[in-house]
């Protein structure tokens, strides 16, 4: 498994399923926590590596 | 006295908890009831952690000359009984060279670290302020 873009996702769905089952008790909530987080988590590093491509280093 | 025996009892039994939780993920919430929870936490936590040393993430030695290596190393030890299998199976070594190194090292570490939020979960369960 070399693919960067899925390691991430994976990561990013485990650590929103944790957090989401820590935070929230009602399944409908956890969902939507989880969710939220886990397009940020995704979306963030998608936006900040685009922010970076001009970069030589 | 009676009040204090068994306000000992209950710090016992409390330590014993977050041992038990700390040791095997999940086991925390599975004692108190909280069974979708605490199996979720038992599969997915020795997951996460697995698939860190499977991408070559390295478990870190107990060393403080390095501060880095021994904070990696605690975050490491979060994740309980699976790090003590991992070392006595000679998994975790790491390879520096490999691409995913750091990916793995992040998913062992967080795994660990994951799991200490969950014990003192597990805490807040039995103090009953969840």
């Amino acid at each position: 498994m070399h693919s960067h873009f899925l390691l991430l996702v994976l990561f990013a769905f485990f650590v929103s399923l944790v957090f989401a089952l820590l935070a929230k008790d009602d399944p409908k909530e956890q969902l939507r926590f989880g969710g939220m987080m886990f397009a940020g988590f995704v979306g963030a590093a998608v936006v900040l590596g685009w922010l970076m491509y001009p970069f030589p280093f | 006295m009676r009040a204090k025996t068994v306000e000992e009892t209950q710090a016992g039994s409390l330590v014993l908890l977050c041992l038990a939780a700390w040791a095997i993920p999940g086991v925390g919430h599975l004692w108190q009831g909280r069974r979708a929870k605490g199996l979720l936490f038992l599969i997915v936590l020795p997951v996460m952690f697995a698939i860190g040393l499977g991408i070559h993430g390295q478990l870190f030695p107990f060393d403080f000359s390095d501060p880095l290596v021994g904070l990696a190393c605690l975050a490491d030890f979060g994740i309980g009984l699976p790090y003590f299998i991992a070392s006595a199976l000679g998994l975790g070594v790491g390879d520096v060279r490999a691409v995913t190194y750091e990916y793995g090292n992040a998913f062992v570490m967080t795994a660990g670290l994951l799991n200490f939020l969950v014990v003192i979960d597990a805490y807040d369960i039995a103090l009953g302020r969840k």
